[in-house]
């Protein structure tokens, strides 16, 4: 009996042995340039995170490396080439600036492949992916816009970019159709992280009569500042940013990549990897919104949660005219809905939000 | 725009609150460069100044020990640099930007564990009646205490470099480290005191940052601050008062530019953002120039190695 157990354990070892050998019978080498600190708590965070949940998905058949910190361009270059030629077989590059250097060195090292997160230059060695970060931004506006009691809602933005006017753009539309009178103020930090100017970002909007701040930048700073003015709230933004719970942090979007990156791991594991480009949403779990606190009121809630589900579910698209550009003319027509090309490439405000795109 | 929605009696307060953390780490690197040394590892110290700070505060509970645990950790940083360029003669200029980054590298080590974590709050100091006070209250007298210390500081460092022999000595030694040495004046040990005082009140505007102005631990969360108040020492022209005028000036631009914004001013921010900056190359060039009084305020001896054989 003892022995019949024994045989069988060695036989299924075999088979498992067999199954590896089958991917080359040596793991698979998974590269990560990152380009931020694992701890800043927001974008690097979250790449991380998912970083880890490979390793937890697939254990001995894969070998991770990362490096953090990379700046944007020339050393970027270096970086990638030096984990192409230390035998990684698929890198994934996780900032927008190091798009040219991922395809120049993807040149370079034919049989490495690529993913790039947020740029839009693809080889045949080089994939692209993005979230659509929107779809979490209409609802967290909604809830904004719910909420609000002074009516004007504080926005503290990075860089004029379409990824973020985007963002601004989505948050108002649903912002202005839960209450009309909602009115935005934008405040642009020109940076993705600097805890200290998003801190007196945050205050001067409080102190201007905000009493709702969304954020697009990385740090919790203006989570902290809201706290402590007292009677505004806020929302987490990249990562839970779950210490602020229940208030002044009600809800959050989260950049969750793990379903992504265990995708397309799979798929380089089996061979079947190829390039392509990658939008997520909400369906895909790619932009998750974390849990929304007793702080917002019940039915607001459950408003919220149902306007996610119709995004998900594809019934709703959080761009759908009637929209008019901000000099009035029209953009989209009554139930016309954005086409991903004129949303990857926005420069402009909608109707209704006060204020000019620094260029 | 709307500048009526602007509360400029908050901007004042506000203003004050963002200036402190430059505000204590320009005096303390004018103290170092008054005794003729050049520390370019403010930045490096005012880090590891708000892990330290923020660690303590967390493990005691209490924010002026943890005020003390940055300054202590700056100081002790600041030895490094002190020990490498004092006693080992070591080039001040290299070991100064090696110090930022050894010092950004340490505060990311030891912050592994404190990343998300909220400090003790920092009560602000009850002033009574005060407070109440219209227009002057809330612009003076609803702070915590480390904007007054902070004030204090200034003035302490002014009189005890301009009303003491104390301080006549450090000056002396800064402007020729040679002539104090054959006077009998230990000039080592006092560029040491000096550089540990800089380096604690670089660690004091570090814990500034980490426990009352963001209020939390972030990688890298300094962001450049100690280089603003390496500029600030230059803006100044190495004198005590003007670095608290420049401090609150060159905060005052950040926390007004937001301000503005926010109040929907239609105009490019990034020149009021670099507006302190182009100040400060001004007066670069100024001193560079030669000419005027100005020229002559740069303690002669800064940056330049003594040893007592030469």
């Amino acid at each position: 009996m003892l022995i019949r157990h024994l045989l069988a354990g060695a036989a299924m070892a075999l088979t498992a042995t067999g199954a590896l050998a089958q991917d080359d019978g040596e793991p698979l080498k998974v590269g990560f340039v990152y380009v931020g600190p694992i701890g800043d708590g927001g974008w690097t965070y979250e790449h991380e995170q998912a970083r880890l949940a490979l390793v937890e998905e697939y254990g001995d058949r894969i070998e991770t490396v990362y490096q953090e910190s990379v700046p944007e361009g020339a050393d970027a270059e270096r970086v990638l080439t030096q984990m192409a030629l230390s035998g990684t077989d698929l890198i994934f590059t996780t900032s927008f600036g190091y798009m040219d250097p991922t395809i120049n060195v993807a040149q370079k090292f034919p049989d490495v492949n690529f993913e790039h997160a947020t740029g839009y230059k693809r080889a045949d060695n080089v994939a692209t992916y993005s979230s659509r970060f929107y779809e979490g931004r209409a609802v967290i506006g909604h809830i904004a816009g719910k909420m609000t009691e002074t009516n004007k809602i504080g926005y503290i933005a990075s860089f004029p970019i379409p990824e973020v006017i985007r963002g601004i753009n989505a948050a108002y539309i649903a912002a202005s159709e839960a209450n009309p009178d909602v009115e935005f103020n934008i405040v642009w930090a020109y940076t993705w992280f600097d805890p200290a100017k998003e801190a007196d970002a945050a205050q001067a909007l409080i102190e201007q009569g905000a009493d709702v701040i969304l954020q697009h930048t990385d740090s919790t700073a203006p989570l902290a500042a809201a706290e402590q003015a007292g009677g505004v709230v806020g929302f987490g933004q990249a990562s839970d940013m779950a210490e602020y719970k229940p208030s002044p942090r009600v809800s959050s979007i989260i950049d969750n990549w793990a379903p992504y990156y265990i995708e397309r791991v799979g798929a380089a594991l089996d061979g079947t990897w190829e390039s392509k480009d990658t939008w997520g949403g909400i369906d895909t779990g790619m932009v998750e919104i974390g849990e929304m606190t007793d702080a917002i009121p019940e039915d607001v809630r459950q408003e919220a949660q149902d306007l996610a589900d119709s995004i998900s579910s594809g019934e709703y698209h959080p761009f759908t005219g009637p929209l008019n550009y901000a000099d009035g003319t029209e953009w989209l027509a009554e139930g016309e809905t954005a086409d991903d090309e004129t949303l990857l490439g926005m420069d402009f405000y909608v109707e209704g939000i006060d204020a000019e795109i620094p260029n | 725009m709307d500048l009526s929605s602007i509360n400029w009696l908050l901007l004042i307060a506000a203003l004050m609150v963002g200036a402190t953390p430059i505000l204590l780490a320009a005096i303390g690197e004018l103290v170092v460069e008054r005794s003729g040394v050049l520390n370019l590892g403010v930045e490096g110290m005012m880090i590891t100044g708000a892990i330290c700070g923020f660690a303590v505060a967390v493990k005691t509970g209490s924010p002026a020990l943890g005020f003390l645990g940055g300054a202590l950790g700056g100081a002790v940083l600041s030895l490094v640099f002190g020990l490498l360029t004092q006693v080992f003669l070591s080039n001040q200029v290299a070991t100064g930007l090696a110090l930022t980054l050894f010092g950004l590298g340490l505060s990311a080590l030891m912050g592994q564990s404190y990343v998300g974590i909220r400090p003790p709050a920092t009560p602000k100091l009850d002033l009574g009646p005060l407070s109440d006070i219209p227009v002057l209250g809330p612009i003076l007298f609803r702070h915590d205490p480390m904007i007054y210390i902070s004030i204090l500081i200034v003035a302490l460092v002014w009189a005890v470099l301009f009303r003491t022999r104390a301080g006549l000595i450090l000056r002396a030694t800064g402007e020729s480290a040679e002539a104090a040495h054959a006077l009998g004046y230990r000039v080592i040990r006092i560029r040491l005191l000096a550089i540990a005082c800089g380096g604690a009140l670089a660690g004091l505007g570090g814990a500034y940052l980490s426990l009352v102005r963001v209020p939390q631990w972030t990688e890298g969360m300094t962001a450049g601050a100690g280089w603003i108040a390496l500029a600030l020492v230059v803006f100044a022209s190495w004198r005590p008062w003007r670095v608290l005028i420049g401090a609150y000036l060159f905060g005052g631009l950040t926390v007004l530019q937001l301000n503005l914004q926010a109040a929907g001013m239609k105009m490019p921010v990034e020149y009021l953002s670099m507006s302190p900056y182009i100040i400060t190359i001004l007066v670069l060039v100024l001193i560079s120039s030669g000419r005027g009084r100005i020229s002559t305020s740069a303690p002669a001896a800064l940056g330049r190695t003594f040893h007592a054989s030469t």
